[in-house]
C-alpha cells in the first residue's frame, strides 16, 4: 500500500510541482520582463526600485495582492464569482502536462496530445464568461461576450494550423511531431518553412486566445473599464492574472513546438563535432534550446503590446473569419499536397 | 489495490458525477447554472470515455461540445432576460402533456433496451489494440478507408447545413451601414484632416493679413 501510494501519488505528485512551480515563477519573472520591455519601448525605465534592476518588484505585487481584500459585489453569485478564477487557472496549468521539454522529459507522453491541448485551452475561456456573469456588471458581462466570441472565432484558425502540422509530422504525438522535424537541414528542416503562413496565423490566434494586446478587447480599458475582472481584486484577480500569462508562456513553447522544432537544434545535422555533454546541446539539441525558442516567442507577446493599437471589435471578428481561417484552409490542402508528393521530408528523431 | 479496481473506483466517481449533473440540469431554476450543469455533464461523460480508451471520442467531446457548442449556448442563456416567475405558471397546465411525453419516451426506451439485450452479444476485443494502434490512430483509418463514403457524405450534409444557416442570418437591412475595410485602409490623412497654418498673433495694426492654408 505505501509502495502504491509512493508510485501513483507522490511521485506524480512531485513530477507535477515539477512543473507547476517553475511556470509560476516564470510567470512572475515574466511580468518584470514584460514591464520592463515596454518601459524601454516607452523610453522609460521601468520597474527599477526593488531588488537589483527591480527584478524583485513581481514578487512585491504578488504579496501586496495576496494581502489585499477579495471584495464580492453586491447581488454577485458568490459560488460562481470565487469559482470564476480557479476555472480559468486550471486548464491554463493542466495543458502543461503534454508539453515535451526534451526526447525525453515529458510529463505524459499522450498519443493524442495536440487534441488534449486543443480541448484545454478551449476551456480556459469558461473562466472569464463565468467571472464574467457572476460579477452581476455590465462591463464584466460585456468583456465576457466579448471574449467568449472571439476565442471561438480564434479557435478555428487555430485548430487548422494543428491540422496542416500533424498532416506533416503524421502524428498527434507532441514528441513525435519534434521528432519529425529533425534531419539534416538545420534550422531549414522545420516545419516553420513550408508552413511559413500557418505559423503566422498561429501566432495570432494564440495571441487572440490569451485576449492579449492587440486582441484585448475583453478588457478594452477604454471601453468597458477592465471587462471580465473589472470586481475582481486581491488574489482572485492574481490568479487571473496568473493564468493569462501562464497561457502567453504556453502558446510560446507550443509555437516553439510545432513550428520551430522544439529542443532540436538550428545547428543539427552541420556541425559534427564531439564535444563534452555542456557543449555538445548546441548542435545535438537540448531543452535549453526550446526555452530560447520559446523565450524569443514570448517576447513577441510584449513587442505586440508596447506597438499596436487595440483592434476594434468588427475588425478581430473581419480578421479571423475573413482572412485567417480561409488561409489556413488552403494550407491545409498545399500541406496536404506537399506531403503526397514527398516535397517535405520527415525525420525520425534520434 | 490493483488498478483494475482503482478504474472501477474512478468509473463510479464519474459516473455519480454525471448523473447528478445531468439531474440539476433539469431541476436547476437558473438557467445559466443549468447549462453549466451540462458542461459539467459533458466533462464528466468525456472522462468517462476516456476510462473506456476511447480518447478521441472523449477529447473530441471536450473540444467541440464542451469548448465551442456550450460556450455559445452559454452566451445565448446569459443574454435572456428570463422570467423565473413566469415560467412557472403554466406547470399545471401542461403537466398532463408533460407526463404523457415523459411516460412515451421511457417505454420507447425501455423497449429499445430491452431489443438491444435480446441481441446482445459480447464486445469483442478492442480493434484499435489488436491492430497495434492508439484508438485515435485506428479510428482514422477505419474512416478514411472502409468508411470513406458514408463519411465524406456527412461532411456534405454538415456543409450544406453550414451554407443554410448563413444564408438564414445573412438578410438584407435597410438600416445596417457596413464597413468596408479596403476602403478605410487606403485613406490619406489628407482626406479628413487639413492642416491650416496661422500665425501665433495677429498684427497689431492695419487689416489683417489673410491667413496663410496649406495642405500637408
Amino acid at each position: 500500500m505505501a509502495d502504491l501510494l509512493i508510485h501513483q501519488l507522490l511521485i506524480p505528485l512531485a513530477y507535477i510541482m515539477a512543473i507547476v512551480l517553475p511556470l509560476v515563477i516564470a510567470v512572475a519573472m515574466f511580468v518584470y520582463w514584460e514591464r520592463k520591455v515596454i518601459g524601454w519601448m516607452h523610453v522609460r525605465m521601468g520597474p527599477n526600485k526593488i531588488g537589483p534592476f527591480g527584478m524583485l518588484q513581481a514578487f512585491a505585487d504578488v504579496v501586496k495582492l495576496l494581502i489585499k481584500e477579495v471584495i464580492l459585489p453586491t447581488k454577485a453569485n458568490r459560488f460562481l464569482y470565487y469559482m470564476a478564477p480557479m476555472i480559468a487557472l486550471v486548464p491554463a496549468l493542466a495543458a502543461w502536462a503534454v508539453v515535451p521539454f526534451s526526447s525525453k522529459l515529458v510529463l505524459s507522453n499522450a498519443n493524442a496530445g495536440v487534441l488534449y491541448l486543443l480541448a484545454m485551452t478551449s476551456m480556459g475561456v469558461y473562466g472569464i464568461i463565468i467571472a464574467g456573469w457572476a460579477s452581476n456588471s455590465r462591463y464584466a458581462l460585456l468583456g465576457a461576450m466579448r471574449s467568449a466570441a472571439q476565442v471561438i472565432s480564434y479557435e478555428l484558425a487555430m485548430g487548422l494550423c494543428l491540422v496542416c502540422v500533424l498532416v506533416l509530422a503524421g502524428s498527434l504525438n507532441l514528441t513525435d511531431i519534434v521528432n519529425a522535424q529533425a534531419g539534416g537541414k538545420g534550422l531549414f528542416d522545420w516545419f516553420w518553412l513550408p508552413l511559413l503562413p500557418v505559423f503566422v496565423i498561429y501566432f495570432i490566434a494564440g495571441v487572440a486566445e490569451t485576449n492579449r494586446a492587440p486582441f484585448d478587447v475583453a478588457e478594452g480599458e477604454s471601453e468597458i473599464v477592465a471587462g471580465f475582472h473589472v470586481e475582481y481584486s486581491g488574489s482572485a484577480f492574481a490568479l487571473f492574472f496568473l493564468a493569462e500569462y501562464a497561457n502567453m508562456i504556453l502558446v510560446s513553447f507550443l509555437a516553439s513546438i510545432l513550428f520551430l522544432g522544439g529542443w532540436l537544434s538550428p545547428l543539427q545535422g552541420w556541425v559534427h563535432a564531439d564535444a563534452p555533454g555542456w557543449i555538445n546541446w548546441i548542435w545535438t539539441g537540448g531543452f535549453i534550446w526550446l526555452f530560447i525558442k520559446a523565450f524569443v516567442m514570448s517576447f513577441l507577446f510584449l513587442w505586440f503590446r508596447a506597438t499596436f493599437p487595440r483592434y476594434r471589435y468588427d475588425q478581430i471578428m473581419r480578421l479571423g473569419w475573413k482572412v485567417l481561417i480561409p488561409i489556413a484552409i488552403v494550407w491545409v490542402l498545399v500541406a496536404g499536397c506537399m506531403k503526397y508528393f514527398g516535397v517535405v521530408t520527415i525525420g525520425t528523431g534520434v | 489495490m490493483n488498478p483494475q479496481l482503482f478504474q472501477l473506483i474512478c468509473f463510479y466517481a464519474f459516473g455519480f458525477v454525471t448523473v447528478a449533473a445531468a439531474l440539476a440540469v433539469i431541476t436547476l431554476r437558473n438557467t445559466v447554472h443549468a447549462v453549466l450543469a451540462l458542461v459539467l455533464t459533458f466533462f464528466s461523460t468525456a472522462c468517462l470515455w476516456m476510462l473506456a480508451d476511447a480518447e478521441f471520442l472523449a477529447l473530441a467531446l471536450i473540444v467541440v461540445y464542451v469548448g465551442a457548442v456550450m460556450v455559445l449556448f452559454l452566451f445565448v442563456v446569459m443574454m435572456l432576460d428570463i422570467d423565473q416567475e413566469k415560467m412557472r405558471e403554466g406547470f399545471v397546465k401542461f403537466l398532463p402533456v408533460g407526463l404523457v411525453v415523459a411516460v412515451v419516451m421511457l417505454v420507447e426506451m425501455l423497449g429499445l433496451i430491452g431489443v438491444r439485450a435480446m441481441h446482445a452479444q459480447l464486445m469483442g476485443a478492442d480493434p484499435a489494440a489488436a491492430a497495434g494502434l492508439s484508438n485515435t490512430a485506428w479510428l482514422g483509418m477505419a474512416l478514411y478507408t472502409k468508411y470513406l463514403l458514408p463519411f465524406e457524405v456527412a461532411a456534405l450534409i454538415l456543409t450544406v447545413g453550414v451554407v443554410a444557416a448563413v444564408a438564414l442570418t445573412l438578410r438584407q437591412r435597410s438600416a445596417q451601414r457596413y464597413a468596408s475595410a479596403s476602403e478605410q485602409v487606403k485613406v490619406k490623412s489628407g482626406d479628413r484632416i487639413r492642416i491650416v497654418k496661422m500665425a501665433a498673433t495677429l498684427p497689431a495694426e492695419e487689416s489683417p493679413v489673410p491667413l496663410q492654408e496649406s495642405k500637408s
